[in-house]
């Protein structure tokens, strides 16, 4: 071998950057070593230890996203051993708390009493709520584990719905930390943090207060990055399943960050929405609004019709009526105080093509330059 | 803004001033927050109120209102004083340093202190970490444009970055944070009395000749357009008689809004295009159903002039019509035809005549959006401005003295009355008021008082009292807090009930029109 950054991965010779951790290396040569907790733009804790790989020489399995590559090592990611110890590792995970669904298994022929003790706390008689979209269960999946042989263990806590846009299931978390390195390293809100010890571990906000008398923010940083469903947002938990929706990849029409928004859509309606990650300029990253606010789409008392004033109130009436008005009016008043006697507001809010086409009909069409918006304001 | 979004966590040194980062731009507050807490980049927050983001900062200097060009003149001073400005970017990249450096010579930190109350070694001490850094940001938004000397602060903002020599290089900059979606967009399209898109100026016969050629027609005008602000009086004395408004509020957003609904009520005709029947629809002549942005495929450009796509997602309800298309059928029927078959169409148009965004297409921006200048299909795009030269050329210095807010506190008005807006709360809150989530969290307007003020007035934590102006009187909740400093309150903008604007000032910046919102004096008393 020779001095250059050179380790051997499954039989392969990769190079290296110096300060590349294995799972770096291994990510950019296309190597599939699973995570869990590793939350990209955090630091890596080696928590859940799902990423080990076997390295020689080593006394014990290494997690790959807490160990620097370094010269010469000889790396397996799916050796026998390697695959055990995920194993294990899955097993006890699946095997604490609420898991509802088929990675669960049920070889004690326990599954009603398993799911009415669900039901009982969480109100649901259903499957878990991110059934078919959850990290555990795909790798529960990969490597062909459930949760029997294990004594099951019920969460000492009830479930937190007391704000209208995210429940705190603790019976479904592992505690992979990825929630509070979100919260505290990528957004910074410093909102929740690991509490109390052992069996008893929870994340814990504010002392262990709800969520809505901490520091949170409701930015959904969390939810979005919770692997399984200890966190999820309210309204489609339950309600909406992942296969139900198609992701509409769009930018939020909020403030002038313009964040780059997944719009998940069932049956014609935006059900919940999502930030694109890896994706300039939020990184997946969104806000209390972007993410939470959109509601106002489906509102019922959207204008639908176009409204004339008729004896002073307004009326319903068609297209062809309120576009005819409208122009002879505008016409009219054109005519006899000119164009200069016509403004325009378009709007911060709309598109550059509407905002193109509203001062193009100003300047081409009625011939004035009064147009403007409000964005001073 | 000069920079992107993902610079500001290149900065050695970050300066906010009149940005309350973390409630109206949570995501950039994110990466600034990373920035800090990394350990890289030292952070000075300016600012009337304790917001949130000042927790963060190394150094927190809480100026009076409206004394901004005051304290970015005695940083200068300082900075120059001591000798610690970038002398080769002045020499090579500027003009005016000379009278720049006459004209901020007085502002010594003593006389800064008495103007803004900045504690002079304090301003001392942020000059020497602004100036010291490798590269610094500089970070703003309505703070330091929503006065009569907007337009002066921010080009004491922008002497102070050119004096450090901090343009056109990754994690530099000065950089206005956007308040809304697309107001960066409005303004490239030429959504502005005075000029077309990409800011080619009305005034001028070249371009004039341009456009008319591109539009296939002829007689555009050659005069300045009103501003926003200045339609309304003219509304209000008859000069204007018809206003189309799309999408947009007035009637809860601008300053004096008792004036301004009698000067709307004047108008002979108003058409108003929106989602909701809002404060200014309720007014209108003709309301016309649009779609929003979930409904709808475009684009919009965001804080760091980047071009992003818009896509639909769902069908719009009932006839809501895209906003382009109304205003098609208006210009057919009042002779010009303007059939667009869809959003790309238009975006196509656009290129041909903006050249800033000549290069970009839906294509290239389908994963990612482009910042312009982007000149030719070819061109990368442009992230940072300014990075060999300005646009005209070499940067200039303005020397700028400082002039007081339009309106000072009194024995009648003895207290000042600042606005902004709240996390959970958008602008006039017509989407966001539709929100279960956020109107749990921010359900109702309030003034923000200190505890000082508090026990002065003798009022409580969650009580109800009058805020009164000149202009008018609005009813709000107390909300006592450390956040504010003595002598000034809080109202939040957003909500058409306790409307904070109908106590503001419409006195406008000459330059850019903008209502002096910042500042303005009220009294306060019980609810009787
Ligand atoms: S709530 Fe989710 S992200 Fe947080 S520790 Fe539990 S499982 Fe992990
Ligand atoms: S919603 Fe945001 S602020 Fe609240 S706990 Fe989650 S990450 Fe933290």
């Amino acid at each position: 071998m020779t001095d250059q950054n050179i380790l051997v991965m499954n039989g392969n010779e990769f190079t290296f950057e110096p300060g590349e951790t294995i799972l770096d290396v291994a990510r950019r040569h296309s190597v599939d070593i699973p995570t869990l907790c590793h939350l990209k733009g955090a630091t890596p804790t080696g928590a859940c230890r799902i990423c080990v790989v076997e390295v020689e020489g080593a006394r014990t399995l290494l997690a790959a996203c807490a160990t620097p590559a370094g010269k010469n090592m000889v790396i397996r990611t799916e050796s026998p051993q390697v695959v055990e110890a995920r194993r294990t590792i899955l097993k006890l995970m699946l095997a604490s708390g609420n898991h509802n669904c088929a990675a669960r298994g049920s070889d004690e022929q326990d599954w009603t009493a398993f799911q009415l003790a669900v039901e009982a706390g969480d109100g649901s008689n259903k499957l878990c709520p991110t059934w078919g979209d959850c990290r555990l269960q795909d790798l529960a999946y990969r490597y062909q584990v459930d949760g029997e042989g294990h004594p099951g263990t019920a969460s000492p806590y009830p479930l937190e719905d007391v704000n209208p846009m995210i429940v705190r299931d603790f019976s479904r978390c592992i505690l992979c930390g990825r929630c509070v390195q979100a919260c505290n390293e990528i957004q910074v809100n410093k909102a929740i943090s690991f509490g109390f010890r052992g069996a008893e571990t929870k994340i814990i906000a504010a002392g262990d207060k709800p969520l809505k008398d901490s520091d949170c923010v409701f930015c959904g940083e969390c939810v979005q990055v919770c692997p399984v469903a200890a966190l999820v947002e309210k309204n489609p938990r339950y309600d909406v399943r992942p296969w139900e929706t198609e992701q509409v990849r769009t930018t939020c029409t909020y403030c002038g960050v313009g964040c780059q928004i997944h719009l998940h859509v069932r049956d014609n309606k935006v059900v919940k929405v999502t930030g694109v990650e890896d994706m300039a300029p939020n990184y997946g990253s969104l806000c209390v609004k972007g993410r939470f606010g959109f509601d106002f789409i489906h509102a019922p008392d959207r204008l639908t019709k176009p409204l004339v004033r008729k004896n002073g109130q307004l009326e319903e009436t068609s297209w062809e009526e309120a576009l005819d008005f409208v122009a002879d009016k505008l016409g009219q008043i054109k005519k006899d105080h000119g164009p200069n006697s016509i403004g325009l507001l378009t709007s911060a809010r709309v598109s550059n093509e509407e905002n193109y086409v509203a001062q193009k009909f100003a300047r081409a069409v009625i011939k004035t330059n009064n147009v403007d918006h409000c964005a001073r304001l | 803004m000069t920079n992107t979004v993902a610079c500001a966590e290149k900065a050695d040194v970050i300066l906010i001033t009149g940005s309350n980062t973390t409630e109206n731009h949570p995501v950039i507050s994110a990466g600034v927050k990373r920035a800090v807490e990394s350990g890289r980049t030292k952070l000075i927050v300016v600012d009337p109120r304790y917001i949130k983001i000042a927790g963060f900062a190394d150094i927190f200097m809480r100026q009076n209102l409206g004394s901004d060009v005051a304290w970015l003149n005695g940083m200068m001073h300082v900075i120059i004083k001591e000798d610690l400005y970038d002398k080769d970017f002045v020499a090579e990249r500027t003009e005016g340093f000379e009278e720049l450096k006459a004209s901020v010579e007085k502002y010594t930190p003593a006389h800064v202190e008495e103007i803004s109350g900045i504690p002079a070694d304090l301003l001392v001490e942020a000059a020497r970490m602004y100036a010291g850094a490798k590269v610094a940001s500089i970070l703003y938004c309505m703070g330091i444009t929503q006065h009569t000397s907007g337009t002066d602060n921010v080009k004491s903002l922008a002497n102070l970055a050119m004096l450090c020599g901090n343009l056109g290089m990754p994690g530099g900059g000065v950089n206005p944070l956007r308040g809304q979606n697309n107001v960066q967009g409005a303004c490239d399209m030429g959504g502005l009395p005075n000029v077309y898109t990409a800011y080619q100026a009305v005034n001028s016969e070249e371009v004039a000749r341009k456009m008319e050629g591109a539009w296939g027609v002829e007689g555009v005008s050659l005069e300045l357009g009103m501003k926003a602000t200045e339609m309304i009086p003219a509304a209000h004395d008859g000069r204007l008689k018809a206003l189309y408004v799309l999408g947009e509020n007035p009637l809860v957003s601008d300053a004096d809004l008792n004036h301004a609904e009698k000067s709307l009520a004047n108008l002979e005709l108003m058409v108003v295009q929106d989602l909701f029947m809002t404060e200014t629809a309720e007014m209108a002549d003709v309301v016309l159903p649009g779609r929003c942005f979930a409904e709808k495929d475009g684009t919009f450009s965001n804080t760091e002039r980047r071009v992003q796509r818009v896509r639909q997602a769902v069908e719009a309800p009932g006839e809501a019509w895209d906003d382009w298309k109304i205003i098609g059928e208006i210009a057919t029927r009042m002779g010009y035809p303007m059939s667009y078959g869809n959003a790309e169409e238009i975006f196509e148009e656009i290129r041909q005549v903006t050249p800033s965004y000549a290069g970009i297409t839906y294509e290239r921006i389908a994963v990612e959006g482009l910042h312009w200048p982007c000149l030719n299909e070819e061109h990368p795009g442009t992230p940072i401005l300014h990075s060999t030269q300005f646009t005209r050329g070499k940067g200039m210095f303005h020397a700028i003295d400082w002039q007081p807010p339009a309106e000072t506190a009194d024995a009648e008005y003895p207290l000042y009355l600042t606005t902004g807006r709240v996390l959970y709360q958008y602008h006039t809150g017509t989407m966001t008021m539709r929100s279960e989530g956020l109107m749990d969290r921010a359900p109702e307007s309030f003034v923000e008082i200190s505890p000082k003020d508090a026990a002065t007035y003798g009022i409580e934590d969650g009580t109800r009292v009058n805020i009164a102006s000149r202009r008018g009187t609005i009813n709000a909740l107390v909300k006592v807090s450390h956040k504010a400093v003595d002598g000034t309150v809080f109202i939040p903008f957003h909500y058409a009930h306790a409307a904070a604007n109908k106590l503001t000032n419409a006195a406008l910046d000459p330059v850019s029109g903008i209502p002096e919102f910042k500042v303005c004096a009220v009294k306060l008393s019980a609810e009787s």
